[in-house]
C-alpha cells in the first residue's frame, strides 16, 4: 500500500510541475486562457465524477450550479459592491442551500428519475436566470463584474489567473483524493455497485447521497466564481441544458470513477471546439461522435482505456 | 412501546422475539402470524419449502420490509419502525442468497464498508485528515486483515470481489456482515452453489462465529447442515409457522415431513 501512495504522489508532483511549467513560460494569452477554461471545466468534471462516476447518480442539471455561482458573484459583486471573495463565500453558500433543498427529495429519486429531476431543476434555474431580467440581466447577460484582487495582485492577465484557477484545481484534486480513498469515499463506491446492499450494511445512503449532491454543487459553484470573474459578462446561454449535458460528457469521456479523468475529459472538450473552429455548426454531431466511439471502444472511459492499452502494449512485448 | 420493554430484574434474555408477525403482498399473506423467539448465543435454523416465506422473515427483521401487523423485538426494543440501516448499527447483519458483493472494490475494501457503521470519519475529518481519522483508518485495517483471517480469506485481500469464485464471495459475504460487529447474524442460504468441501468449511465457520458469541439466524436448504448446526428449528410453511422445536424433534414432525414431500 505504501507503494502505491507514493506512486500517487509523485504523479501530483509531475502534474503540479508541469502546469507550473506550463503557466511560467507561455506568453500567449490565448493558450493561457485555454488553459484556464479546461482548468475551470475540471472543476465541474470533478464535482460531477464524485457523484456519478464515484456514486452512480446522474444528474443532468449540474450547469445550474455552475450558474448559481456565476450570478451569485455577479450579482452581489457587480450591483452591491461586495468584496468579490465575500461573495464567493455566499456563492458556494447559496449553491450548498439550494443543493440541500433540491437534493432532499430528489435524491430519493434513482436512475432515470434523478435525471429527469435534476434535469427539470437545471432548466428551471436557467429560465429564472433568464426571466428575472431586473436582477440578471436576463438574456442579454449580466454585465460589470469586478476584476478579482488581492493585495497588489490583479488577477486579470492571463497567467495570474492561470495560477489562481490551476491552484483551486489542484486543491480539489486533494480533497476528492483524500474523500475517496476515506470510510465516506468506500461508502459511495458501495452505494454505486448496489444501493439496497449499502442500505443493508448499515449505509444511511440518502444522507451520503446528499452530502455528495451538495459537494459537487460547491465545487460548481466555486467554478461559477471563477468563470464569471476571468470572462466578465456572463449570459444564460452559459449555464443552459446543453452545457449541463457537456459536463457529463466529459465526465463519461474522461472515464468515471477517476480524478484524472476529469481532468483528461474537461481537456478533451474545452480543446475540441477549440481545433474545430471552422465546423462551429457541427459542433454537437462531432461530440455526439466522439463520445459514441468513446462508448464503444473505451466504455470506462478514456483515463483507463490509455491505461489497458499501455498494459497490453507492456504485456505483448514480454 | 412500553409492552415490549424487559420484564424488569429479569435479564433478558431473548435476543431476538417475533411476534403475530403479518406482511401481505396485494392480499396474498406472506407472512401470517408468525411467532417464536430466539435466546442469546445459539444458532436457530429457519427451512421450508420455496415460497415458505423465509427470506421475506429475514426481510421484515432488517427493517427492508415494514410489517403489516404483529412486533419484532430485538434485545427488547420494538424495531418495526427502525430504519434498515440503523438496525445495522444497533447490532443485526445479514447476508443475501444471492451474493452481492461490491463488485468494483477489492475484497479488502467490502470488508472495510462493512465496518461503517463501527467508524465516525465523515467528510472533514477525510479532507483535514486528522490524527483520529488516520488511527481510525489504520485500526479499521487492522480488524479487516483479522477478519480476512478469521474467515480464510487473506489470500485474496486485494483481488476484486467481483473476480472471485463463487465459494470465496459467499464466505466474503459472511466476512463483510461480520465487520459491522453485529450480535445477530442472518445467513440466507450460505451453502447455496457449494461444493461439499465448500460447505464443510463454511459449517466450521458458522461454529467459530457461534464460539465468538454471535446469535445467527440460518436460512438453508441443505438439511444436515442445518440439523448440525442448530440447536433449534423454526419451520415454514406457505407463510405460517408449521413447527418449532430442537433438530431431533423437527426431524420427528410429521406435519413437516409432509411439507416436505407431500402428502402421498
Amino acid at each position: 500500500m505504501a507503494i502505491k501512495n507514493n506512486y500517487i504522489r509523485i504523479e501530483y508532483l509531475v502534474f503540479l510541475c508541469a502546469v507550473s511549467a506550463f503557466g511560467f513560460v507561455t506568453e500567449n494569452t490565448y493558450y493561457l486562457q485555454i488553459m484556464t477554461f479546461i482548468g475551470i471545466n475540471t472543476l465541474l468534471g470533478l464535482g460531477l465524477n464524485m457523484l456519478m462516476g464515484y456514486t452512480g447518480q446522474v444528474s443532468l442539471g449540474h450547469a445550474a450550479f455552475y450558474g448559481i455561482g456565476a450570478y451569485t458573484t455577479a450579482i452581489l459583486s457587480g450591483t452591491y459592491g461586495i468584496n468579490p471573495w465575500l461573495s464567493l463565500v455566499c456563492a458556494v453558500a447559496a449553491a450548498v442551500f439550494i443543493a440541500f433543498i433540491v437534493g432532499l427529495p430528489t435524491l430519493r429519486l434513482s436512475g432515470y428519475y434523478l435525471a429527469m429531476g435534476t434535469l427539470g431543476f437545471g432548466m428551471i434555474v436557467n429560465i429564472v436566470i433568464r426571466e428575472w431580467a431586473a436582477v440578471t440581466g436576463g438574456a442579454s447577460g449580466f454585465v460589470g463584474i469586478p476584476v478579482l484582487e488581492a493585495g497588489p495582485l490583479i488577477f486579470m492577465s492571463g497567467a495570474n489567473y492561470y495560477f489562481l484557477v490551476w491552484g483551486i484545481v489542484f486543491a480539489a484534486m486533494i480533497v476528492c483524493r483524500r474523500l475517496l480513498a476515506s470510510r465516506t469515499g468506500r461508502a459511495l463506491r458501495a452505494i454505486h455497485d448496489g444501493e439496497k446492499t449499502a442500505v443493508a450494511i448499515g449505509i444511511n445512503t440518502h444522507l451520503l447521497k446528499l452530502e455528495i449532491f451538495i459537494f459537487a454543487a460547491a465545487l460548481g459553484a466555486v467554478a461559477g466564481f471563477l468563470y464569471a470573474h476571468f470572462v466578465l459578462f456572463i449570459s444564460p446561454e452559459s449555464f443552459g441544458f446543453m452545457f449541463s449535458i457537456k459536463i457529463v460528457t466529459m465526465v463519461v469521456i474522461g472515464g468515471m470513477a477517476s480524478v484524472w479523468g476529469a481532468l483528461l475529459g474537461a481537456t478533451v472538450l474545452t480543446l475540441l471546439p477549440e481545433v474545430l473552429h471552422g465546423f462551429a455548426e457541427y459542433e454537437m454531431i462531432i461530440f455526439g461522435t466522439v463520445l459514441m466511439v468513446v462508448m464503444i471502444f473505451m466504455p470506462q472511459g478514456l483515463t483507463r482505456g490509455i491505461m489497458d492499452m499501455i498494459r497490453t502494449a507492456g504485456r505483448a512485448r514480454t | 412501546m412500553t409492552q415490549s420493554e424487559p420484564t424488569p430484574g429479569i435479564p433478558a434474555k431473548q435476543i431476538l422475539d417475533v411476534q403475530n408477525l403479518t406482511k401481505m403482498f396485494g392480499g396474498v399473506k406472506a407472512q401470517d402470524q408468525i411467532s417464536f423467539s430466539i435466546e442469546k448465543g445459539i444458532v436457530c435454523g429457519l427451512i421450508g419449502p420455496n415460497g415458505a416465506g423465509k427470506t421475506t422473515l429475514f426481510n421484515m427483521i432488517t427493517g427492508i420490509y415494514q410489517p403489516d401487523a404483529g412486533k419484532v423485538a430485538f434485545n427488547g426494543k420494538d424495531i418495526r419502525k427502525t430504519p434498515a440501516h440503523r438496525l445495522v448499527k444497533a447490532g443485526i447483519a445479514r447476508t443475501f442468497q444471492h451474493v452481492e458483493l461490491f463488485s468494483s472494490m477489492t475484497l479488502l475494501e467490502n470488508i472495510l464498508v462493512g465496518m461503517h457503521v463501527r467508524t465516525q470519519a465523515g467528510f472533514w475529518a477525510a479532507v483535514t485528515r486528522i490524527p483520529a481519522m488516520k488511527r481510525e483508518e489504520r485500526q479499521s485495517r487492522r480488524r479487516a486483515e483479522e477478519l480476512l483471517e478469521f474467515t480464510g480469506l487473506c489470500a485474496d485481500a486485494h483481488k476484486m470481489a467481483g473476480d472471485l469464485p463463487a465459494g470465496r464471495q459467499k464466505t466474503a459475504q459472511i466476512a463483510r456482515a461480520l465487520a459491522s460487529e453485529p450480535l445477530l447474524l442472518l445467513l440466507d442460504e450460505p451453502a447455496a452453489g457449494l461444493n461439499p468441501v465448500e460447505t464443510h468449511a463454511l459449517g466450521k465457520l458458522i461454529q467459530k462465529i457461534k464460539q465468538s458469541g454471535i446469535t445467527m439466524m440460518l436460512v438453508e436448504h441443505d438439511m444436515s447442515l442445518v440439523m448440525e448446526m442448530s440447536d433449534k428449528v423454526v419451520v415454514l410453511d406457505q407463510g405460517k409457522k408449521l413447527a418449532e422445536g430442537t433438530p431431533r424433534q423437527i426431524q420427528r414432525n410429521e406435519a413437516v415431513m409432509s411439507a416436505y414431500l407431500g402428502n402421498g
